[in-house]
Parts: C-alpha cells; structure tokens; sequence
C-alpha cells in the first residue's frame, strides 16, 4: 500500500488515517507490533517527529498501545476497532455526497442511486 | 549539552558594500529537520557558510551548541558544500580515508554501506563520475560522521528525481537522532515531506520560521505553494535584483 499525501493539509493526521486504514484493513493484524517509526517514516518518505506524531495520535484513538518493551502493538479490542471502522466508513459516505453535490444532485437523489446500485 | 543548536543574534554580513545577510535572529533545536528555502542570492550559502566557521560575521553573534564558532563548533558540524573541492585524481576510498584521519566520528563501514545502497563504486576515480555520482560521494561523506548540527547546501540540485528520492531517504534514516539537520534547497516540493520547520530566507532577511504542518494549518497549502507566492517573480520594475 502506498502513502498519499495532499498538498493543503498538515501531514501527521494524513498519516495517522492511513495508518488507521492499515489497522482496519488488516495490513497491521490485532495485537501485531507496528514498524518502528524510523522504518515507517523511511517508506512513507517523511520526517521521523511527523511519523511520531501520528503514532501517538493512534495511541490517543485507543488503535494502539505501546509495547512493554519497545514498539508499539495494534490494538485487540474489537469494540475499538469496529469504532474506528464504522467513523472511516462515515467519511467515506460524506465524500460520495460531496462529490454527488458537485455534480448537482441532492442528497435524496444521491442515496437512491445508490440504492438502484446495491439493487 | 546546550538546549539550543544553532543560536543567532542580529547577524550581518556584507561582501564589500553588497549586503548578504541584514539582521537574523534564529534559534534552532536539537532533532529537527529545517529546511532553508529562498530564491537565488537570499543569503542561503553565507548563513551555512557562517555556521560552519568558513566566514566571519560582519556584526551580531552566532554560536553553534552553546559555543562561539571554532575548533569545538567544527568538530560537531559536518558541511556538504554547494560546489565540489576534492582533486578528481582521488577515488572515494581515498577521502574516506582522509574523513577518517580528519574526523573522529567518520564511520568507515557505515560510508561503504551506503555507496553500496547509493550504487556508487567506491574504488572508482573521482574524474570517472558523473556529476550526480559525486555528489554522493559528497553526501556519504557528510552523512557518515556522526555530528550535531548537518549543514546540507543543496545537496539535491545536481541529480535526477529518482536519485533525489534516494538521496532524502538516506538523509532521513542516516542522521543520528539528536542531529540537526540544515538543509537549503529551492526544491521545495521534493523535500517538504522531510521537514519539520521551514525558514523562509528574503533579502537577507529571515521572513518566516515555521513547523511545516503548522504552515500547511495556517495557510491550506504546501509549502511550497507558499513559497512560490511569496516570491513571485517581481515585475521588472519594482528594482528587484532577484526572480527566475
């Protein structure tokens, strides 16, 4: 999986949604050790203190904790994991409306084409 | 240990009557990645050059790890200048030779580690390299000793974006972690991602110092998109010596 980053946004909280992603899609299993931050800030190709940060923004979301000795390790709390899903899906759902708005449809007509989709 | 790296006050330096640097107080800590950013002839290369002992300041103070520049400050500095200046005779093996007798903390192996990783042939001659080869060459050289305070002058400008990607990581995963790094570019957007602070050099003058996400918070653009609106080629005009 690939980094993205956007021009206009500070870059730790980019980071630290990837990173979640990587949890939620498994890439990271529960109760794993997450890459040390040096390795994780080489591949993504930023600075180290960046990387730190948006560690320690997942520790604050509860989606890791550091290890007993060193590192840190994915969370296994399956409440906490479903949480962090079910707010990565809600912002999905907000930028199919953004984007629907953009191409002049209302919120009503963009939920029942996705209806006719699913159907 | 002083708190602070880097440490200027009120610093000038004129060439003559030509004024390169007019007043810069600057204060930098340990750990950090700074870019120096600024257009042609804003003073980039004569502040490196002053932290690194090769001029004196005109008036104003500066010291570098608690201490006035000199012997200690040189020992804890390592520059990568902006032109090269080995005979081209030598192989690398020979200046890592050389870095080794010059420098105590030049580790050896770690230079040969990473002119594997760079692809260079370290038993070639210098006057067989590309351009691009010998600034890494150039680069090993700096980032092999353990020092304080890196002062890099544009130590991407001569290879091509492939190498340049290279060349970052190298940086990031070879400084020591309570190293500071100092590096003038005017290739913004290939290095912003590196940052941590950015400072804005005009005129000699010290027009922003920032964290890079604090930049990107405020303003809701890269870096370098500030950059090119800051210094927006002036119309002709407007007597401005620089543009593009």
């Amino acid at each position: 999986m690939d980094w993205k980053l956007d021009d206009g946004r500070p870059i730790w909280p980019q980071l630290s949604q990837q990173l979640a992603r990587r949890i939620i899609a498994g890439v990271y299993p529960p109760g794993s050790r997450l890459p040390p931050v040096r390795e994780l800030a080489a591949e993504a190709g930023v600075n180290p203190n960046t990387m730190q940060r948006a560690l320690a923004q997942l520790e604050q979301e509860g989606l890791a904790r550091a290890g007993r000795t060193a590192g840190r390790l994915v969370t296994q709390d399956t409440q906490v994991l479903e949480a962090a899903r079910l707010r990565e899906a809600e912002a999905v759902v907000r930028d199919y409306f953004e984007a629907m708005a953009a191409l002049g449809y209302s919120r009503e007509r963009a939920a029942e084409l996705i209806k006719e989709e699913f159907l | 240990m002083s708190e602070l790296l880097i440490e200027c006050r009120q610093l000038y330096k004129s060439y003559g009557l030509r004024p390169a640097l007019r007043g810069v107080d600057l204060e930098v800590g340990p750990g950090r990645i700074v870019g120096l950013l600024g257009p042609n002839g804003s003073g980039k290369t004569t502040l490196i050059k002053l932290l690194c002992g090769l001029l004196r300041p005109t008036t104003g103070s500066l010291s570098v790890d608690g201490s006035a520049v000199g012997p200690y400050t040189k020992s804890v500095v390592s520059y990568l200048p902006d032109r090269m200046y080995f005979a081209d005779w030598m192989k690398a093996v020979d200046l890592f030779d050389l870095f080794r007798d010059f420098y105590s903390g030049f580790d050896y192996q770690k230079a040969l580690a990473m002119c594997r990783s760079l692809g260079v042939e370290p038993r070639d001659r210098l006057k067989s390299m590309s351009k691009g080869t010998k600034e890494k060459v150039q680069l090993v050289l700096v980032m092999a000793r353990s020092a304080k305070l890196y002062l890099l002058d544009e130590p991407i400008a001569g290879v091509d974006p492939a190498a340049r990607d290279f060349i970052l990581r190298t940086i990031l995963t070879n400084y020591n972690e309570e190293g500071t790094v100092l590096i003038s570019t005017h290739l913004i957007s290939d290095i912003e991602k590196v940052l941590d602070e950015a400072i804005f050099l005009k005129e000699g003058k010290i027009m922003l110092h920032e964290t890079v996400d604090t930049i990107r918070e405020k303003e809701g653009k890269s870096v370098d998109a500030l950059f090119r609106e800051v210094f927006q080629a002036a119309p002709m005009f407007d007597g401005e010596k620089e543009g593009f």
